[in-house]
């Protein structure tokens, strides 16, 4: 095979400048006589002979036509109403924060590494990091991480940095099953011993159990709303969990607007998932974690972090601090390995939460409460459906009906309806429970024909 | 190119932004919900008090126009890609096509949901099989996972792999060696996993002696962790015998995939004898960096690591459909929630459509030729502390300098004065006042020309104004920073 020459017409491509004389001219004052020259440090056995065995290249209207195929095989909230949560929410997304991001000087700029030339990224993170402190009743946030199950790990390796000697930590069995997994991933070789306390008839966790678990550990997590959607009690937890690191994970952002932040509630770390805050569910990502903490942690956060400073005329300027935690300076002893975060959604939540502000927050807060309210009323009174948990919840619910919870979602599918996650998937024996998700997109018409497909589809079953 | 003079004299600026916070005025609301439909239910019974908040004490109140104006401004403070050559060596910077944006937006992606049934996500799932396809075609490996979201998040991942697989044979070993040349992410990966980092010492091109690898590699050791080409662009042409020594060993190939971009298509890990592999889609293949993320950083392996991949994995059945499958029962486990950055891979997999075989092989002609022609023009003017034939990246130093009292610090701060954003600086470390170039395929022969122009005329300011150069910048929305001030005093958050 022969492979094309570069300083062919023929080989250029939409996406790199040079072609043809300019190559000439550059080998020239390099002073070799073909760009393979310049591949001679690689050895010849291990050099590819001929090209890669992959499509292409396109045009764009061979990849619109292509991969808008593939999205059409996709059954999603385009044509159906989605009630689907379970740490993936669909909130209104206002118009402009697209367009925003789509902003070159956001969207095609690095870290902020040279603050003279990035501002506009510095203080927006500035900026995000002040909306998360509000939220939470906490100190100090960070510019971000993955998302909201690698938070939680970061956090769980945070507390174990504070106390020496202690490797046992307790984690809620209400917690986002991928999260734990993730958490399980994570800290397999650091020697640390998981313990996971499950939940009571109200769905919340067991406070005897939790009681009973802490001997020894050094840090608690729950998750609040929990993955069935019930509120937990902050200051019960904190009592029992006594002096030990008290973790609180969110992995529904919006419901920081009406509940009460933990930060003010005994506990000294907040981490979770930002995607509520206005970004698509997009198949899981890529979404937002976030972490807040104590003042007292400040220098054990793993992650960037952006600090308030003046530059040599006194004018206030903002820039990357407390790097010494960080790879890139500790190396092996850094606080965390993470370079890369989510800087490009941590700005859209920024917009999200400007946008929305005080009043909206609380809004959308109080529009999910009543809505999921008025859903949970119209299931009470369907004939075999039972809601499991009696306590407080959100925006979501636990539904359980005599049959499996996959045939009850299939038939709510033939109504264009994806109605909820079968949670037998995740716990043994709960089979026929399914997870339903409300926010402010639904409307009353959407959940009187919920309520009125699920019904039907429970009739269908029993014929 | 801008004068001397010229970039004296424009130091009029204009006010910075304030922040959202400080634009807040009770009243004011950005955002409009339709009326509640339902009845409304007394707040207590849905959530007693003590559960509730019912104000979120100093949140913003803007209006749509003060958050349009307000980002819109704050986006004119930084330089990016789009604006010009942003020659950050290690990081990639190259052109971000728009189709990429548009396909991630396309809805049928956009609003698919992680948890949905596999019927219903049967596009999504052979776009990832099909991306997992791609890499591995391009790494020369069998099996690609594309769960981790970041080149750090990718290392955890191989380096777990590697534990488990060793542990499986029954010792995990003690040992990661690194070389000094590395990225700080590879060390603190390694620890993370759970090892122990043994550095090694790079000899005089900047590369690892095999002789060195050979003493160092002892039973404890379980694997190098080598970034190929090296953070000086040196490509370690004995990578073959490396992997030899490792292997005879039991221990583990590594590579930090970072500077993939200087060999796609012309030569592939696999075929070097490389166990494990991860590439930064956002440098090789183009996802926006988006200001430090999101990014994605899948990770190719070799046959003996396969069943160690994290779960799930995508497969194709018999009759074409895909699915999500669990059954790896030596998996090192979930290594984040869902699918990874779905809609990071949808955009790398329209990249690697558009550009097609003939096109990846092109990059790295392109990048390698550029940053070879800066290196030919820059060399007389700069110190090349390693003359090792590089690839897609040139490493210079600011000895030339210093007798002037002038460092790499005030070289990058005064590049910005001539529009560009400076180079990767003091890293690697074993480069004293190193100065890391990577231009990237992307850029004409006319905006290298204009880099290369005004690092000369740097050179030349430094010995004649050298104050110039030390001051600099001068043409910036804000000048030097007191970063000491941030680290000591630190505040963290606007506070009324």
């Amino acid at each position: 095979m022969t492979l094309p020459d570069p300083t062919a017409s023929s080989s250029s491509h939409r996406y790199i400048s040079n072609a043809g004389e300019d190559i000439r001219e550059m080998l020239e004052v390099i002073g070799v006589d073909s760009i393979d020259r310049l591949f001679d440090t690689i050895p010849n056995d291990v050099k590819l002979k001929g090209l890669l065995d992959i499509p292409g290249p396109w045009s764009e209207i061979e990849t619109r036509r292509w991969f808008r195929g593939l999205a059409a095989r996709n059954i999603t909230a385009t044509d159906h109403v989605s009630f689907l949560g379970g740490g993936a929410y669909s909130h209104y997304q206002p118009a402009c924060i697209d367009q925003l991001l789509l902003r070159a000087e956001f969207l095609t700029a690095y870290t902020p590494y040279q603050p003279e030339v990035s501002q506009g990224t510095l203080q927006s993170i500035f900026e995000y990091q002040t909306h998360q402190c509000l939220l939470t009743g906490l100190d100090v946030a960070n510019a971000s991480l993955y998302d909201g199950s690698t938070a939680l790990c970061e956090a769980v390796l945070l507390a174990e940095r504070l106390v020496k000697g202690k490797k046992k930590v307790v984690l809620a069995k209400s917690i986002h099953p991928h999260y734990l997994e993730t958490v399980h991933t994570y800290v397999q070789n650091l020697g640390l011993e998981i313990v996971e306390v499950g939940w009571g008839a109200d769905g919340r966790i067991d406070l005897e159990a939790l009681r009973a678990a802490t001997t020894d550990a050094f840090a608690v997590a729950i998750q609040s709303p929990n993955f069935f959607g019930v509120i937990e009690d902050y200051d019960a937890v904190a009592q029992a969990a006594g002096t030990l690191t008290k973790i609180s994970v969110i992995a529904e952002a919006t419901s920081l607007g009406v509940l009460a932040p933990p930060g003010q509630h005994g506990f000294d770390i907040c981490v979770g998932e930002g995607q509520a805050w206005g970004i698509p569910p997009q198949f899981g990502g890529p979404y937002v974690g976030f972490m807040v903490v104590r003042d007292a942690l400040k220098r054990h956060m793993p992650g960037r972090l952006v600090g308030e400073t003046v530059d040599v005329d006194g004018k206030r300027a903002y820039v990357l601090t407390l790097a010494t935690r960080e790879q890139h300076i500790r190396r092996g002893k850094a606080t965390s390995n993470i370079c890369t975060n989510q800087a490009l959604i941590a700005l859209a939540a920024n917009m999200y939460l400007s946008l929305m502000g005080k009043a909206g927050l609380r809004e959308v807060g109080t529009q999910c409460l009543q809505k999921t309210a008025y859903l949970r009323e119209k299931l009470r009174a369907i004939a075999n459906v039972e809601l499991p948990f009696d306590g407080p919840v959100y925006n979501e619910l636990v539904v359980r009906t005599p049959f499996d919870a996959k045939l009850i979602l299939a038939d709510l599918e033939h109504e264009k309806i994806l109605g909820g996650i079968p949670l037998g998937e995740f716990y043994e024996g709960q089979e026929r429970d399914f997870l339903v998700a409300v926010t402010e997109l639904h409307t009353r018409e959407h959940l009187d024909h919920y309520a009125g497909a699920l019904s039907a589809a429970i009739s269908r079953e029993r014929r | 190119m801008t004068a001397i003079e010229e970039t004296e004299v424009a130091t009029t600026k204009s006010s910075l932004e304030p922040l959202i916070f400080e634009r807040s005025k009770p009243g004011r609301r950005g955002y409009q919900l339709p009326a509640l439909d339902v009845p409304e239910q007394p707040l207590d019974s849905l959530l007693p008090p003590a559960l509730r908040r019912d104000e979120i004490a100093n949140e913003v109140e803007v209006s749509e126009v003060d958050v349009i104006r307000h980002f819109t401004r704050l986006s004119k403070l930084n330089v990016s890609i789009d604006a010009g050559l942003y020659p950050l060596g290690s990081c990639t910077m190259k052109h971000n096509p728009r189709i990429n944006e548009e396909i991630a937006r396309t809805p049928g992606f956009a609003l698919s949901h992680p948890l949905q049934a596999e019927h219903q996500v049967q596009g999504n799932l052979e776009l990832l099989w099909h991306l997992e396809q791609t890499l591995k075609e391009i790494f020369g490996l069998p099996r690609v996972t594309l769960q981790p979201v970041a080149g750090a998040h990718g290392e955890l991942t191989g380096i777990l792999m590697i534990h488990k697989a060793l542990a499986k044979s029954g010792n995990a070993r003690k040992y990661i060696l690194i070389p000094d040349s590395a990225h700080g992410t590879n060390p603190a990966s390694a620890a993370f996993a759970g090892y122990e980092i043994r550095e090694l010492k790079s000899n005089s091109r900047g590369t690892v002696d095999l002789s060195t690898l050979e003493a160092a590699v002892t039973e404890d050791v379980a694997a190098l962790m080598i970034t190929v080409p090296n953070t000086l662009g040196v490509f370690e042409s004995e990578i073959k015998a490396m992997a030899d020594i490792l292997h005879a060993k039991g221990a583990y190939l590594y590579c930090d995939g970072a500077n993939l971009n200087s060999f796609v298509g012309v030569a592939r890990p696999g075929d070097m004898g490389i166990d494990v592999i991860h590439s930064n889609l956002h440098k090789t293949f183009s996802t926006p960096h988006g200001g430090g993320g999101p990014g994605a950083g899948p990770v190719g392996v070799s046959e003996k690591l396969v069943p160690f991949l994290p779960t799930p994995t995508i497969e194709r059945r018999e009759d074409g459909t895909f699915y999500a499958d669990f059954s790896h029962p030596d998996s090192i486990g979930r290594m984040r929630a869902f699918h990874g950055n779905f809609n990071v891979l949808v955009r790398a997999l329209t990249y690697m459509r558009s550009m097609g075989p003939t096109g990846l092989r092109r990059i790295a002609q392109l990048a390698v030729l550029n940053a070879n022609y800066i290196r030919a023009r820059l060399k007389k003017h700069y110190h090349l502390p390693y003359d090792a034939p590089s690839l897609h990246e040139v490493v210079f130093s600011d000895k030339l300098q210093t007798p002037k009292d002038v460092h790499t610090l005030d070289i990058a701060k005064r590049l910005m004065d001539y529009g560009f954003h400076p180079p990767t600086i003091y890293f690697p470390l074993i480069v004293s006042g190193a100065l890391m170039i990577e231009p990237t395929e992307s850029e004409p022969k006319e905006e290298l020309d204009a880099f290369c122009d005004a690092m000369i005329a740097i050179a030349h300011e430094t010995q004649e104004r050298p104050e110039l150069v030390r001051s600099a910048p001068h043409t910036t929305p804000v000048r030097r920073l007191d970063e000491a001030r941030a680290a000591r005093q630190p505040v963290l958050r606007w506070t009324k």
